[in-house]
């Protein structure tokens, strides 16, 4: 009679029995991506995945988790779930991650599935080749759970269209195109540390019971079942990062490297995530700062305490981002308020309530340096001259985010900084991205930035009006502008029979 | 090493090339301490605009959503172009004084402290 | 001192999950969230397969526990018996 195998022989039996030895060709040939980034491998066999999971393990669960997810994306579409949320204002963060983090989810299928091409280890494929299906999976559900909002809000009919070409979007989607063009190994770091440990630990787990908070059951429910793959993959990313430093000690700089430049891009498009939580959530959770206190403080501290045993340290500027999160959701939510015009959601000045609660979770910097800001703002607007920024802003050439952060020692003034290569002056928001740019300008110089292309005549128009409606795609008047007095807040009203 | 690339000698296609701008260079415009406007300003201009003309011209569009714009003293503006200190020559063509593509012009209007004195 | 971390989406099956979970490490912390539960240790936690069983009624697989996961910090190792999360310095 056969015996149950237990979980570490069904895992050694079902991926590492799954590889074969090359005969008639040469392994190198076979796997020609492996080594140009200088990373050594000296042992596949030593790759270990601490859950061990096996593709029929893997189907089994994946299925059940879709069952329970799609019976309660029926509910909330047949109880017409989109008029419980709190306040149609929080619809806007919907449409932010539709348009900015699903296509990341389908970026993350591709390159999963491309760099697992790469590894010779068999180890490195089969979990290449999970993560690859679980990101396909994502995109997936992310779209079904929130076509329901699209059948009543503005703002969702375009989104891989406007993905691929909107200013605000080019950050995330530059994000990932960075990691895409790199090596498989430094995809893996930018990846599964980056993207899971750093970005989607803090959008799917605050954010997302935030979104339990306002009544959104869809969101929350596929933000969940995500993330229960996401705590695979953070698992995976950080056995990268053991494994490649125990494999060679010449691959510590490499590593150390590709995690300051990946943890401070990944921070870099986390500035939209704290803005969603800070400004875009009506019952509030918590702050973007406790949130990046608890989820990023604590837990990378942990980490890289972790992690020192290799001889990894903290990046240099951990300092200036913990200065930061005083700062970053006010700049990121006014760099928006700004170019409501331009973009395919809405914005609003936040109610005294709101206003009150920020004072609270931010004493040292709101009142000081933000809340004038939208003093100034409903002044403007009550003289019926809502403020919308003229013109178009300069960019930094690597997060791509328009240079609205400060220096912190003098939070009124941008942070500028710049390089000159091969007689062209290139601009960064801070010494990060400059950072980044300075190690390898070619990559940079070709850096799409979205302002500069429209300048170019590459966008479809001379004037930003024929840019915004025939090449982003934007419904005038519907999509963009100020919340109040939108289409989706009138309707909202009439559905809540308010005036 | 200028990128860490499979193919050897790789170059990356420069994107924002001057010969792009179909005869323009691509200068960026900041009021210091007046964070109405969230960054500073890409505008394309002419290299052979004057100073004085960059000043009628250009400025109004860009900053004059500022209630402070009307009150500005340009003889007592502070000029950095590049970082770098910089006295404007109205007369003189922007190229002409060093004003390159993707140059970064910055001023200050010490008189000026913005919104509630916030620097907004 | 650093801590590891668990949570869990808050449900039926997690309920007994933290159950035997706040057994097995009595010095953990239970923090309810909207919609999910977090636990947190120094250094170490311990999910066994036995103690859930025992709270839930029924065999209990420990890779069932995906279903329930949102998140985690820490040094995983899994086997037939159980799942340890762990901080190693």
């Amino acid at each position: 009679m056969a015996t149950k195998l237990n979980i570490k022989d069904k895992y050694r039996l079902l991926t590492r029995d799954l590889d074969w030895d090359f005969d008639y060709q040469d392994r190198k040939e076979a796997f020609p991506q492996e080594d140009f980034e200088g990373i050594k491998i000296t042992d596949w066999s030593k790759w270990e995945d601490p859950f061990r999971l096996t593709m029929d393990a893997y189907w089994k669960y994946q299925a059940e988790k879709e069952k329970k997810l799609y019976a309660i994306f029926d509910a909330f579409s047949q109880n017409n779930g989109h008029v419980n949320v709190t306040d149609a204002r929080y619809v806007n963060a919907i449409k932010l991650f539709l348009t900015g983090v699903s296509p990341l989810e389908y970026q993350a299928h591709q390159g999963f599935a491309a760099v697992g091409r790469q590894f010779s280890g068999v180890g490195a494929r089969v979990a290449c080749q999970m993560q690859s299906l679980d990101e396909l999976r994502h995109v997936q559900t992310q779209v079904h759970a929130m076509s329901h909002y699209n059948k009543f809000f503005d703002g969702f009919h375009e989104f891989p269209h406007m993905h691929d070409r909107v200013w605000y979007l080019s950050v995330p989607k530059s994000f990932f195109d960075d990691a895409r063009s790199a090596g498989p190994f430094e995809f893996m770091i930018a990846i599964g540390f980056s993207f899971e440990y750093v970005l989607t630990n803090l959008l799917f787990v605050p954010f997302m019971s935030g979104a339990a908070y306002n009544g959104d059951m869809a969101t929350v429910t596929f933000g969940f079942s995500a993330q229960s793959d996401e705590a695979r993959h953070m698992t995976l990313g950080l056995e990268v990062i053991k494994f490649l430093l125990e494999q060679h000690e010449d691959n510590l700089p490499i590593v150390q490297k590709w995690i300051n430049k990946w943890l401070w891009r990944g921070y870099r498009v986390l500035a939209l995530v704290a803005m969603m939580m800070d400004y875009m959530l009506p019952n509030k959770v918590m702050s973007w700062k406790e949130a990046w206190e608890v989820y990023f403080e604590d837990a990378a501290g942990s980490l890289f305490k972790d992690l020192a045993r290799y001889g990894i340290v903290m990046p240099d500027y951990v300092e200036t981002i913990a200065k930061e999160k005083e700062h970053l959701s006010h700049q990121a939510w006014w760099i928006f308020y700004n170019f409501t015009h331009a973009s395919a959601f809405h914005t609003w000045i936040p109610s005294a309530k709101e206003l009150d609660w920020l004072s609270e979770k931010y004493p040292s910097t709101f009142d000081q340096y933000y809340r004038p800001r939208f003093e100034l703002a409903a002044e403007m607007e009550k003289a019926g001259e809502r403020f919308y920024c003229s013109g178009l802003p300069q960019l930094c050439q690597v997060c791509q985010i328009p240079m609205g952060f400060t220096e912190m020692d003098n939070p009124t003034l941008i942070s500028y900084r710049d390089s000159v290569y091969k007689d062209d002056r290139y601009h960064f928001c801070s010494d990060g991205c400059k950072t980044i740019f300075d190690d390898e300008p070619e990559k940079y110089v070709h850096s799409w930035l979205p302002v500069q292309q429209i300048f170019q005549g590459n966008c479809g128009g001379a004037d930003v009006e024929t840019v915004l409606k025939d090449y982003y795609r934007i419904n005038m008047g519907a999509d963009n502008m100020e919340y109040a007095g939108s289409p989706d807040d009138l309707r909202w009203k009439a559905w809540k029979g308010v005036a | 090493m200028p990128v860490h690339a499979m193919t050897p000698d790789y170059h990356g296609d420069v994107k924002d090339a001057r010969e792009n701008y179909h005869g323009n260079i691509m200068v960026f415009i900041g009021w210091d301490h007046h964070l109405l406007f969230c960054a500073s300003k890409a505008i394309p201009l002419p290299p052979d605009m004057t100073f004085g003309q960059l000043i009628e011209q250009v400025m109004p569009d860009a900053f004059g959503q500022h209630p402070e714009f009307k009150k500005i003293n340009w003889e007592t503006a502070n000029w950095l172009l590049d970082g770098q200190a910089f006295s404007p020559d109205l007369s003189k063509g922007l190229e002409e004084q060093g004003v390159g593509h993707k140059s970064l012009i910055r001023f200050a209007t010490p008189e000026l402290m913005g919104y509630a004195n916030a620097g907004i | 001192m650093s801590k590891v971390y668990i949570a869990l989406q808050d449900n039926e099956e997690s309920r007994y999950i933290i159950e035997a979970m706040e057994e097995d490490n009595p010095d953990a912390t239970v923090i309810r969230q909207p919609a999910m539960i977090r636990v947190e240790n120094e250094n170490k936690l311990v999910i066994r397969r036995e103690t859930v069983e025992e709270k839930i009624g029924r065999d209990w697989n420990v890779q069932e526990l995906h279903m329930n996961l949102i998140t985690l910090a820490g040094n995983v190792d899994e086997d037939d018996d159980q799942l340890t999360i762990e901080w190693k310095q």
